[in-house]
C-alpha cells in the first residue's frame, strides 16, 4: 500500500454517517489501533460527520492512512455551510445552537490527537482530526 | 439448411436460426444447470422452459432490437427468471454464480448459429447472436439488483421488529438487550415498546443493556438519558448495564455526564441490584 491512502466518502444522510463510522472502524483495525483507540477514533467521527450534515447541510469526509509501518489516521470533514462565527463558544462544552448537547466539537477533540478547524462565517467548515495507534511514530498532520 | 441471402442484418437472421432450430438449442439448453438445477420434476418441464426463452430471444431478434433491454418481447420470460433466480437463491446459489450459468447458454447458441450460416452472413450473425445473449445477462442482472433490494427493505423492516424484545428477568424486573447501531427509528420503537412493557408487567425495575450496541457517541447517550427519564417518570427504576471499558472511556472524554442513572458494568449485577431492590437475594445452597 502507498504510504497515503485516501479514501472520500459522502456526508449528506443518515445512512452515510453510518457508512463513514463503518470505514473509520475498518481503517483503524488495519492500522493497528486497540479496541479503546478504534472506539475514540469512531466516535469522534460520528460527532464530526453529524455535525457536517446537521450544521453544515452536508459535505465530505476524508479518511488518510499516515505513515509505512506503525501507521496513523487523519480524517478532515469539509462542509460548505455557513460556518462557525465563533470558534472559541462552539468548543466549550454546553454550547450547541441545535437540540444536542452541545459535546460534540469538543467531546471528538479529546478522543484524538489532533484536532484542527477552519471555518469561518460565509466560507464553511473543515474539521481535521488525527490519531495515532500507542507507540507509533507520529508525522506531521 | 436454411436458406439465407447476403445483404441482411445479423438479427434477421439470427431470428431464422432461431426458428429453424429451435428444438435443437432448446434439447441442449435443457441440458445446462441453469435449467436443470430448477427443473428438477423432469427434463419435459426444462425443455418447455428452454423453449419459451428461444421463442422470446427470436421474437426480440424478428423485432431487430438486440441490445434493447426494454423490448416488451422480453417481458415475458421476466416473471421466469425472477422465479428460477429466487429458487436458485433459496438453494444458495449466489449472483455471479447465477450470472455465469446464463453465460453458459451462449456456447450452444453460437455454435449452433456459427454452422448454419453461410460465410457472409456467418459474421453479422455471430455479433447478433452474442449481443442478443449479452441482453439477456443484462435483464437477469436488473432482476437480481432488484431483488437485492426487495430483500434490504424487508431485512429493514423485520431488524426494527425484532431488535426490541423485551425480557423479564424477574417479578417486576424487565431488560431490553439493545444491538447494534441506534438510529432514530430503532430508538423510538425501543423507547415505546419499553415504556408499554412497564405499564403491562407493573414493572420497577427497566434494564437497559448496551452490551452490543458499538459505539455511544452524545445522540446515542442522549437517547439513553432521555429513555431513563421516560422509565422514571413512570414510576419505575432505569439501570443502564453492559458498559464495556472502551464505552466508559468515551464517554467520559467526549464529557457526558450520565447525572444520578444508574450504571452497571454487566446485565448480572444490574440483576443483583433489581434485586436488592425488590429485596430478594439470590444465595447459593450451602
Amino acid at each position: 500500500m502507498s504510504p497515503e491512502a485516501v479514501t472520500r466518502l459522502p456526508v449528506t444522510s443518515d445512512v452515510q454517517i453510518s457508512g463513514a463510522r463503518h470505514a473509520v472502524r475498518e481503517a483503524a483495525i488495519a492500522a493497528g489501533f486497540s479496541l479503546v483507540e478504534q472506539t475514540k477514533l469512531v466516535t469522534a467521527a460520528s460527532e464530526l460527520a453529524r455535525n457536517t450534515l446537521v450544521h453544515g447541510g452536508g459535505g465530505h469526509m476524508e479518511i488518510t492512512t499516515l505513515g509505512r509501518d506503525q501507521r496513523g489516521i487523519r480524517l478532515t470533514f469539509t462542509d460548505s455551510g455557513p460556518g462557525i462565527p465563533d470558534v472559541a463558544a462552539a468548543l466549550s462544552d454546553g454550547y450547541t445552537t441545535g437540540q444536542g448537547l452541545g459535546l460534540g466539537l469538543g467531546g471528538a477533540r479529546r478522543l484524538v490527537n489532533e484536532f484542527a478547524i477552519d471555518t469561518g462565517p460565509g466560507r464553511g467548515t473543515t474539521v481535521t482530526v488525527a490519531s495515532w495507534p500507542r507507540g507509533a511514530r507520529r508525522v506531521t498532520l | 439448411m436454411t436458406a439465407v441471402g447476403s445483404g441482411r442484418s445479423g438479427a434477421a437472421v439470427v431470428a431464422e436460426v432461431l426458428d429453424a432450430r429451435r428444438e435443437q438449442l432448446a434439447q441442449q439448453w435443457a441440458d445446462l444447470p441453469l435449467f436443470r438445477t430448477v427443473y428438477t420434476s423432469g427434463r419435459d418441464a426444462a425443455v418447455t422452459a428452454a423453449h419459451r426463452l428461444v421463442d422470446t430471444l427470436a421474437d426480440v431478434a424478428h423485432g431487430e432490437r438486440v441490445e434493447d433491454t426494454t423490448v416488451p418481447a422480453l417481458d415475458r420470460i421476466r416473471p421466469h427468471l425472477a422465479q428460477t433466480i429466487n429458487a436458485r437463491t433459496r438453494a444458495g446459489c449466489s449472483s455471479p454464480q447465477f450470472t455465469a450459468e446464463v453465460a453458459e447458454l451462449k456456447t450452444p447458441l453460437m455454435a449452433i448459429v456459427a454452422q448454419e450460416l453461410t460465410d457472409e452472413d456467418r459474421y453479422s450473425g455471430l455479433l447478433a447472436a452474442a449481443a442478443l445473449m449479452g441482453t439477456l445477462r443484462l435483464v437477469v442482472m436488473e432482476i437480481l439488483l432488484n431483488q437485492g433490494d426487495d430483500i434490504i427493505d424487508r431485512q429493514r423492516q423485520q431488524l426494527l421488529e425484532v431488535s426490541t424484545p423485551i425480557i423479564k428477568l424477574w417479578d417486576r424486573v424487565i431488560a431490553v438487550p439493545l444491538i447494534g447501531t441506534l438510529d432514530s427509528a430503532r430508538t423510538q420503537v425501543v423507547m415505546e415498546t419499553l415504556l408499554d412493557a412497564i405499564v403491562d408487567q407493573h414493572a420497577a425495575v427497566a434494564i437497559l443493556d448496551i452490551t452490543g450496541v458499538p459505539l455511544v457517541d452524545t445522540v446515542v447517550a442522549q437517547y439513553l438519558m432521555k429513555t431513563a427519564m421516560a422509565v422514571r417518570l413512570m414510576g419505575a427504576e432505569c439501570v443502564i448495564s453492559g458498559i464495556r471499558p472502551q464505552i466508559a472511556q468515551t464517554i467520559v472524554q467526549l464529557g457526558i455526564d450520565l447525572g444520578d442513572i444508574k450504571t452497571r458494568a454487566t446485565l448480572a449485577d444490574a440483576l443483583a441490584w433489581a434485586l436488592e431492590q425488590a429485596g430478594a437475594r439470590i444465595a447459593s445452597k450451602e
